[in-house]
């Protein structure tokens, strides 16, 4: 069915791929079966075409997405995630998506998974630019040079927060896709859906990270694991939902596991990370503010404003309305997993990373905490799947048919 | 040592080693005074395992982000004996700074506003001529920055008239009124530094350049503060605002004053030479935003302001998020001895990557 295409409201949208009757036909594009060839092709080919981009190499977010794309790596989630029970799957039909400002390939992420169940998608981009979103955009024209076929699929647009935007393109989606917190949740959930239509929102989490001292220091590769860290946290200005906000220590030897660890990851930040001159200040007023609210908080002595960690002597459920960014670690000497139940019952806590074995998790899990999407080792809590954030995304974005 | 010592000395004659002596004393004092009557800020302090004991001079002692004054009701004094809360001018939709003023602070604030600005203008009572609006004062309950900074300075005063009506347009009568009854007087003029540019230099403008019509305030002496943030976007530099003053209404004597709600009274003036001043009552300190570390004169960081002032909040060392640059120390040719610098700016909002969008600042 047609939906009425309100082109007056949206006048302030452009195009980055696609244009306005690729959107306009959208509704009318067929869905396809998940992970068919012709998708695995098509991103592969926008693969090779970031890749011979030379605008990519300065970009890591891209070199990894790019990665993400190849056809050996959607291989495997074809593998994983293609269903077997004898019924039949299709994309679910026009999946709109809303990428978060300040995350400038997570758009591209979204779009894939689309895609990859078969799928069409209006991707609203985030509306400050970002080179990266351009290297995007470029390569999946590139791509349409030889797979024309996928054009029908691909809108890429960019706006400025407009509730009759939304309005009319929720109004078009089968699943609206919605990243970027609770605020641009609360945004969207003023535009109706279709009855049929679901929806997927990605809202306000934390995460947690939990070291193993003795793991820890009986590893020779010390450099390794701050960098791995260095990678779930500074990268992305530690604000990321994934991104740890607690270090948690298990362990005997702790004193000298810290010592070495912040000592490590401390050379890494020195080396990498950009400091904005604001920064400092704000860490020192949170571990102010977590001076007056959490009992006992320390602050340890730092040399410089890169790396600002507070001891906290209890876990309460409210010490994330406290957390900071850039490099602000709340630090909990834990001798009993089970205390960090109060903070993993609350449903905002997303990752756990560890440095471990996983059994030290396990009387936590044992209790079915209401919080806790994912199990990590460190280093991998921005690595993307379609199990992401609690969903199946392969199985949210398609529909089946029983024949059984 | 008590305030009363400090406010006897001349407010720019002390020279380093003996205004280091006395800001040491007095803040440790303040410092010991503030853990045992605000029971947050005793716990900022136990945080950082702080020990004013072991201080060699006041560069040691904590500061407290200004923005901590959103955040917390930070108080040293009983509630009942609070006869002020001074609130910044937030922006709408912005937290508020709540600055709270037991009757002695608010005293010595006065007081030390007084000394201050009376070592420039002489202690003689002016006419004056107020910059601004008459309604900006006229909640009393709570004092914005703005009627904070009108109401201190209108101690300086005799007659006083507003220069704008509350649209902010130009009170043409009113003003040549005032300057035809004090013709020949010495007249003292204030305001914020913005609204002086916006309301009052461009309709003096206006007047000259479509009716001809000129106002002579070669005897006056402004005295304007607030900040430059929205001049610098008009490209509008201190010399050319002065320059234009002149031009348009001969208005030669001109003072910048930087100053905050958060430490009111100890206000750092600018002297004839363009710099701004620390009088005996309060200190800069320049730190490095990497490390907080003391930079050297020269050299652009965060400005830390110390007051000898605060007795019924712990405001009496705080960082600011504005950046300047110590200029120097007991040797500006204006003869006055103490620290001047200049200020250069803001520090911008961090750009922060992350899942969630940012609808508004957090802060």
């Amino acid at each position: 069915m047609q939906q009425n295409f309100d082109t007056e409201a949206l006048r302030s949208v452009t195009y980055l791929v696609g244009d306005e009757e690729t959107l306009a036909n959208m509704p009318a594009v067929p869905a396809k079966v998940p992970f068919e060839d012709g998708i695995l092709e098509f991103l592969n080919e926008v693969s090779k075409c970031l890749m011979k981009d030379p605008r990519s190499r300065t970009y890591s977010d891209v070199v990894t997405l790019a990665f993400w794309l190849r056809k050996a790596s959607t291989l495997k989630l074809r593998e994983r995630f293609e269903a077997h029970d004898g019924n039949r799957r299709f994309g679910r039909g026009v999946i709109f998506h809303i990428a978060p400002s300040n995350v400038p390939v997570n758009f591209a992420y979204s779009l894939a998974v689309g895609l990859l169940t078969g799928n069409a998608n209006i991707v609203r981009v985030p509306s400050k630019t970002f080179p990266q979103v351009d290297i995007i955009a470029d390569s999946i024209s590139h791509a349409f040079e030889t797979m024309s076929n996928m054009r029908a699929y691909i809108a890429l647009i960019r706006y400025e927060r407009n509730k009759s935007i939304n309005d009319v393109l929720s109004g078009m989606a089968d699943t609206r896709v919605v990243w970027g917190g609770d605020a641009t949740i609360s945004e969207l959930r003023k535009s109706e859906l279709p009855p049929r239509s679901t929806e997927i929102t990605f809202a306000d989490r934390f995460s947690i990270a939990v070291i193993d001292s003795d793991t820890y220091l009986s590893s020779d590769n010390k450099a390794g694991a701050a960098q791995s860290f260095y990678n779930d946290t500074y990268l992305t200005d530690q604000n990321a939902c994934t991104s740890p906000r607690l270090v948690v220590w298990v362990g005997q030897n702790r004193e000298e596991a810290k010592k070495q660890f912040w000592n490590e990851l401390n050379k890494i930040v020195e080396r990498k990370y950009t400091f904005q001159l604001i920064q400092g200040v704000n860490k020192l007023t949170s571990s102010y503010i977590a001076a007056v609210k959490i009992p006992g908080a320390t602050t340890e002595e730092h040399k410089d404003n890169l790396l600002v960690r507070v001891n906290i002597p209890t876990i309460t459920d409210d010490l994330m309305d406290l957390k900071d960014n850039s490099g602000y670690f709340f630090e909990y000497d834990c001798d009993d997993i089970l205390t960090l139940r109060p903070l993993c019952n609350d449903k905002r806590c997303q990752t756990v990373a560890l440095l471990g074995d996983l059994a030290i998790l396990q009387p936590l899990l044992d209790s079915a905490p209401k919080g806790i999407d994912r199990i990590v080792p460190i280093g991998k809590t921005m690595d993307f799947d379609l199990l992401w954030d609690g969903y199946d995304l392969a199985e949210s974005l398609t529909r089946v048919v029983v024949t059984g | 040592m008590t305030f009363d010592e400090i406010l006897n000395i001349s407010p720019y004659s002390l020279g380093r080693a003996k205004k280091e002596k006395l800001l040491t004393e007095r803040l440790a004092e303040l410092t010991r005074h503030h853990r045992a009557n605000c029971p947050e800020y005793e716990a900022m302090l136990k945080s950082i395992s702080f020990d004013e004991s072991k201080i060699s001079d006041y560069s040691e002692l904590p500061f407290l982000p200004v923005r901590l004054f959103k955040e917390l009701e930070l108080r040293s004094a009983a509630k009942e004996d609070i006869v002020k809360t001074m609130t910044s001018s937030g922006t709408t939709g912005q937290a508020v700074s709540r600055i709270y003023l037991d009757r002695v602070t608010s005293s010595n604030q006065q007081k030390t506003l007084v000394k201050i600005v009376s070592s420039f203008t002489g202690s003689s009572r002016m006419p004056m001529l107020i910059i601004d609006c008459p309604s900006v004062i006229k909640n009393r309950a709570m004092f914005s920055a703005r009627g904070a900074g009108i109401l201190g300075f209108s101690m300086f005063g005799s007659d006083r008239q507003y220069a704008l009506n509350d649209d902010m347009q130009l009170d043409i009568e009113t003003v040549e009124k005032f300057l035809e009854k004090h013709s020949g007087e010495r007249i003292l003029l204030f305001g914020f530094t913005f609204m002086i540019w916006q309301h009052f230099y461009r309709e003096l403008v206006k007047l000259r350049d479509t009716m001809g019509k000129t106002f002579d305030l070669s005897n006056g002496i402004l005295i304007h503060g607030g900040g430059w943030k929205k001049l610098v976007s008009e490209a509008v530099s201190q010399e050319r605002f002065k320059e234009c003053l002149t031009d348009v209404c001969g208005l030669h004597d001109v003072h910048d004053y930087y100053g905050m709600v958060e430490q009111t009274g100890s206000i750092y003036m600018q002297c004839e030479c363009g710099h701004l001043h620390a009088s005996v009552f309060s200190d800069v300190i320049i730190r490095d935003p990497y490390d907080f570390s003391v930079l050297p004169q020269g050299e652009k960081g965060i400005i830390q302001v110390v007051s000898t002032i605060p007795e019924s909040y712990p405001g009496h060392s705080l960082l600011t998020e504005d950046e300047g640059i110590l200029l120097g120390e007991d040797d500006c040719p204006c003869g006055r001895l103490g620290k001047y610098f200049m200020v250069a700016g803001r520090l911008q909002n961090a750009e922060i990557r992350g899942c969630s969008d940012t609808y508004a600042a957090k802060f």
